[in-house]
């Protein structure tokens, strides 16, 4: 799937790595604890979070995440938008919920990673 | 003689650092052209020991050395130590505070983790003194 469809199935905008291209993405995981994100052995995966900190920034800059979704309205603060924009990460909000951000992108065809 | 050495150090008083250590050196595994699953192992091991030492160690060093056939990092804090290595190691053991699991960390899964992802980890550690993770990554 492409970051724009993305953007679009979950009503988000882009608010980090404007000019980063990532390609496309084929697997999303939903999670609040970055510790279980340190656990996935996928790259290039689409990260769902509604954990609004620096350490999102890090953990998916460590893990390999291609983009983070932002998800129940949560904001980007200027230090996230910083680090992501260093490191070349996308970072998108949406105003969905966790569960309706994954099931809208899981409906239309972006896989789970287990 | 080592291809790299480079001694970190681990600031528990700014969270904007925290991570940065591990993020450096990912950078330079990744100048150094060492093969992406092995870059990604050492990443992720030594972010969670860097983690570890800011919100059980109180911050303290991290020092990596790259040799031939293999990476080796040694971590080192001045904390309060872990009473009982074993517990520790178990999968869901946290004594991690709430400010730390508010950050999304303090699950216990932490060492289990850096476990599957060197090729051996070892704990020093002494109550009251402090405590120091080596781990080590075959290349």
């Amino acid at each position: 799937m492409r970051l724009n469809e993305i953007i679009q199935l979950t009503n988000a905008r882009i608010v980090a790595g404007h000019n980063m291209d990532v390609g496309e993405i084929s697997v999303a995981y939903s999670s609040d604890l970055m510790s279980d994100v340190l656990t996935l052995d996928t790259d290039q995966l689409l990260l769902i979070s509604g954990l609004a900190n620096v350490q999102l920034i890090r953990t998916a800059e460590i893990a390999d995440v291609a983009a983070v979704l932002l998800a129940r309205g949560k904001k980007t603060s200027p230090e996230m938008i910083d680090m992501a924009d260093k490191i070349g990460l996308v970072i998108l909000e949406s105003p969905f919920s966790l569960f309706r951000a994954s099931g809208v992108l899981f409906a239309h065809g972006l896989y789970p990673i287990y | 003689m080592a291809l790299f050495t480079k001694k970190y150090i681990i600031d528990a008083d700014n969270s904007l650092s925290y991570g940065q250590a591990s993020s450096n050196f990912k950078k330079v595994l990744k100048l150094l052209g060492i093969a992406p699953p092995i870059i990604k192992r050492t990443a992720i091991a030594m972010y969670e020991a860097e983690i570890n030492t800011i919100i059980h160690g109180g911050g303290g060093t991290a020092q990596v050395v790259i040799e031939d056939d293999h990476i080796k990092i040694m971590f080192e804090d001045h904390g309060p130590g872990i009473a009982d290595i074993e517990q520790a190691m178990q999968v869901g053991y946290s004594t991690a505070s709430h400010k730390v699991r508010e950050m999304g960390f303090g699950a216990g899964l932490g060492l289990p983790n850096i476990q599957k992802n060197v090729s051996e980890l070892k704990i020093d550690s002494t109550p009251g003194k402090g405590t120091k993770v080596t781990i080590r990554i075959a290349l």
